[in-house]
């Protein structure tokens, strides 16, 4: 589905990745792990096209798709939860939903409106009010749904539970497990461990732009001290 | 639309449908040509806001689109009347439904090829190369001596449309009154569907809305081509009110008028361009009669009116009524 080999990357003069190497098959969910600033949002944002590859390949769905506008990438079928929320605050939650909603891959069962009001009952609660009126974990499942409405062949979420209350993030959790038993293939940022272990097929972490470590959930347990010394909460 | 709307707007439609009988009950007729250039002008200042106030683009440059409507149907007319074929192939044509699709079609190309070049920038440059291209259009037609030059083309008498006969005034308002009517139904719908929520969208940021597999420049530039459309049909409909089209239609102060509106009645709201036109009109009509320094008030008005209420007109009649109900 998506492999980045040897990928570099840099905000102008300051390179951040040097050398991120990751792949997802085809429904696995795989996270990339690694404290602030090592680059995991970086690493999304070069996936996504919005920042240009220094070097190295990504390649999604067959195609190489370094150096591609981000918009064909997303029409490719990539979608992505970004950081921090990023909802459309003066659209209505119904038009933050509806405005880009699509489904390029042809999916047999495409997410509809309803579905993801069933997903996300508070959406549809607060379907017309504005999305700037919402509290923080409803904007957060708010862009989780708009992600879906895209009919995604790969969902990234970059720190989807950050910031977030114990109860909503719960929520979200289960909302994630929900999409991988259905086959949604999946990348996860995050530094909940304890979750990522029971949910993720794959690891990875990542140390000043390299991709240092990678495993399953028992090479975690294994290689506790190292990732402990990599990850370091 | 909200119940309060809707009562508002079925109000309003009742007002201008009896807008003639109010003039003639008034003894002022001349009030009633006031109100075919109001709602003309809604039209224009709804088309400027549709890529400002909902695309984000700043464009200077909108009255070329209204001026190229209007001079569509003054061209057609003079061939129509000379009996000669423009380029030599296209007939002329006083035909309502014929010369107001043929306005549309051609402001449409005419904002596509701007619109294509413009939209590669931003910004203050995009006023500028928008306010560029709109001045060269209007030099292009104040040379244009087979059309007029500066005095413009005369169009000795509007447009057929199903026999009516369209020298009545009071006809003629209808019939204005009925294009506006479809006009804003078509802009509802369109400024509620998904087009319209992903271009409110790509205002908001283009990056995110990239993210999400929306090319922003291919979206703007539709909505860029759809207003020029709209401001040509207005265009088209003033030279059929005025039974005349001159470059003046397309000088930049006409673009600052068609903001100046926009503004007034409050950027990026539905209403607010038919506030903004009416109000810029109406103060226009009677402080012209009561000074000649009439925009020294109007600038003053303007000036009150951005900053003392949050949203212009539309704004201000938003929360007086939201306190009553």
């Amino acid at each position: 589905m998506l492999n980045v080999a040897n990928l570099a990357a840099a905000y102008g003069a300051s390179q951040v990745l040097f050398d991120v190497s990751l792949e997802i098959g085809e429904g696995e969910v795989v996270t990339l792990l690694g404290r602030n600033g090592m680059g995991k949002t970086t690493t999304v944002r070069t996936v996504m096209g919005l920042l240009a590859a220094r070097g190295g390949t990504v390649t999604f769905g067959g195609r190489q798709v370094q150096g591609m506008a981000p918009e064909r990438i997303a029409r490719m079928g990539a979608g992505l939860v970004p950081e921090g929320r990023q909802v459309f605050p003066t659209l209505t939650v119904h038009e933050n939903l509806f405005a880009t909603a699509a489904n390029r891959l042809k999916r047999d069962e495409p997410w509809t409106l309803q579905r993801v009001y069933d997903l996300f009952p508070r959406l549809g609660e607060r379907a017309g009010q504005m999305a700037a009126t919402l509290s923080g974990g409803e904007q957060q499942m708010l862009a989780v749904g708009r992600a879906l409405m895209t009919n995604p062949g790969l969902l990234i979420l970059d720190e989807a539970t950050e910031g977030l209350a114990p109860v909503i993030r719960s929520e979200i959790w289960q909302v994630i497990e929900r999409l991988k038993s259905q086959g949604q293939s999946i990348l996860l940022i995050d530094k909940n461990l304890g979750v990522l272990k029971r949910l993720a097929d794959q690891h990875y972490i990542i140390e000043k732009g390299r991709t240092v470590w990678q495993g399953t959930g028992a090479d975690l347990d294994r290689d506790a001290a190292r990732v402990q010394a990599y990850v370091g909460l | 639309m909200r119940p309060l709307v809707a009562t508002l707007v079925t109000a309003a439609l009742l007002f201008l449908f009896f807008v003639p009988m109010l003039t003639d009950l008034v003894g002022r007729p001349s009030l009633l040509a006031l109100a075919c250039r109001i709602l003309i002008y809604a039209m224009a200042a709804a088309s400027l806001n549709f890529v400002l106030g909902y695309g984000g683009m700043i464009s200077f440059g909108h009255a070329a689109f209204f001026g190229v409507g209007a001079y569509t149907v003054g061209i057609l007319y003079a061939h129509f009347a000379s009996g000669e074929l423009l380029f030599g192939f296209i007939p002329g044509s006083n035909q309502m439904l014929i010369t107001l699709p043929a306005a549309v079609l051609v402001s449409g190309v005419f904002a596509a090829a701007i619109g294509a070049l413009s939209l590669r920038t931003g910004g203050v440059q995009f006023i500028m190369i928008t306010l560029a291209f709109a001045q060269m259009l209007f030099f292009f037609f104040v040379a244009l001596k087979a059309y007029g030059g500066e005095d413009g083309i005369i169009i000795r008498r509007t447009n057929e449309l199903a026999g009516l006969n369209m020298r009545d005034r009071v006809t003629l308002y209808y019939v204005i009154l009925g294009f506006a009517v479809l006009f804003f139904l078509g802009l509802w719908r369109m400024v509620n569907s998904s087009f319209g929520a992903v271009l409110r969208g790509i205002q908001q940021n283009e990056r995110r809305m990239a993210a999400l597999g929306f090319a922003p420049y291919r979206y703007k530039l539709y909505a860029f081509i759809l207003s020029g459309m709209g401001a040509g049909f207005a265009g088209a409909l003033m030279a059929n009110f005025l039974r005349y089209a001159s470059p003046d239609m397309m000088h930049w102060t006409k673009s600052g008028e068609l903001m100046i509106m926009v503004i007034l009645g409050g950027v990026g709201s539905f209403f607010g361009p038919i506030f903004g036109a009416a109000a810029f009109m109406i103060l226009e009509t009677f402080l012209a009669g009561w000074t000649e320094h009439w925009q020294l008030l109007l600038g003053a008005v303007l000036l009150v009116i951005v900053l003392a209420t949050k949203g212009g007109i539309n704004g201000l009649l938003a929360r007086i009524f939201r306190r009553g109900a």
